[in-house]
């Protein structure tokens, strides 16, 4: 089991780079009055038939030959049924996948969100072939980090070069915070 | 009045929306900054024969297993260090969740050293001794563990 919400993104979002994806979306919106957060990952991979989607909320499935259990999925559904939320995969074979979920934001069974900033930076960093675009909002304060509009500035500075790395780790983690204000999420 | 404080704060909100606005696009300035700053420096990843590269399992179990801790203490470190030789990737699952997680070591002409269980702590003791040293940390590879 996962311990932050944040690290079933990184998972689930694993899968969208090995669909093949040229872009991955993901959003984070939070509403506290609505008590309400809805994450997106979505992406323009290799997309999944209805009976494999059917097939990936079940934990004993897998397109991997390595092992025959796929727990990312559930973790990530299950994380979200248990607050009470709801958990939705569309897909379409050759246009990608939306994997959405919905918290309760105060259930006591909900888990932290955790480091968002961190695995966001880890995904655009380890992944620089694949562009970003991420979505963080708290009650309508927010950013959206679009990596095709920093590699337009950088003009082929790869985005892993240290400075560059730095820089959107700081960008993120200080927009989150703006974000953030006084909710804890 | 009540309309005229009304109106005034709606000012001194619209001018701090400006700032954040401002602010935004001096972060991308920054980045330009940076790019000019680097544009001058040739070579800065060479890929030859001399790469070792340093591959951690990222999948559900390595996730699940605190992996993300260890690769960011992993890129962090060989950063901060500036071991232009040392290539941090990862991987997905390796096929031995129950060791996760997991750290392989490839240096071209030696063999494959895997390290298990690691924490982000066991990461920087395989930086210095290893990677910098050029000495295994055998306490901590898959052949020092009873299978």
């Amino acid at each position: 089991m996962m311990t932050e919400i944040a690290l079933n993104v990184l998972d689930v979002a694993e899968n969208s780079v090995r669909a093949g994806a040229a872009l991955i979306r993901i959003s984070v919106f939070a509403d506290t009055r609505a008590d309400r957060m809805e994450i997106v990952i979505e992406d323009n991979g290799c997309g999944m038939t209805p009976e494999q989607i059917r097939q990936v909320e079940d934990p004993f499935f897998t397109t991997r030959k390595t092992r025959k259990v796929g727990l990312g999925v559930p973790f990530f559904k299950y994380s979200a049924q248990c607050t009470g939320g709801n958990f939705k995969i569309t897909s379409q074979v050759g246009q990608g996948t939306r994997v959405t979920a919905v918290y309760v934001l105060s259930s006591i069974d909900r888990m932290p969100l955790g480091d968002m900033p961190g695995i966001i930076h880890t995904l655009i960093t380890f992944n620089t072939h694949i562009d970003f675009v991420y979505t963080y909002s708290v009650d309508g304060r927010g950013f959206t980090l679009d990596t095709r509009q920093v590699k337009e500035i950088l003009e082929g500075l790869p985005l892993d070069t240290p400075e560059v790395s730095s820089y959107i780790e700081a960008f993120l983690k200080e927009n989150t915070r703006e974000a953030d204000q006084d909710v804890r999420l | 009045m009540d309309m005229a404080v009304n109106v005034r704060t709606k000012q001194q909100e619209r001018a701090k929306n400006d700032e954040k606005e401002r602010e935004y696009m001096k972060s991308l300035a920054e980045l330009k900054a940076i790019r000019e700053r680097m544009q001058g420096q040739v070579g800065m990843r060479s890929e030859d024969d001399s790469q070792i590269r340093v591959v951690v399992g990222m999948a559900t179990c390595g996730i699940a297993s605190g992996a993300r801790p260890v690769l960011k203490t992993l890129a962090d470190a060989v950063q901060e260090k500036k071991l232009s030789n040392v290539m941090v990737t990862q991987t997905g699952c390796i096929g031995l969740c129950k060791y996760e997680p997991i750290v392989e070591v490839m240096e071209p002409g030696k063999d494959k050293v895997t390290y298990v269980k690691m924490t982000p702590e066991k990461a920087l003791e395989v930086v210095d001794r290893h990677l910098i040293r050029g000495q295994v940390v055998t306490e901590y590879t898959l052949g020092n563990i009873k299978l």
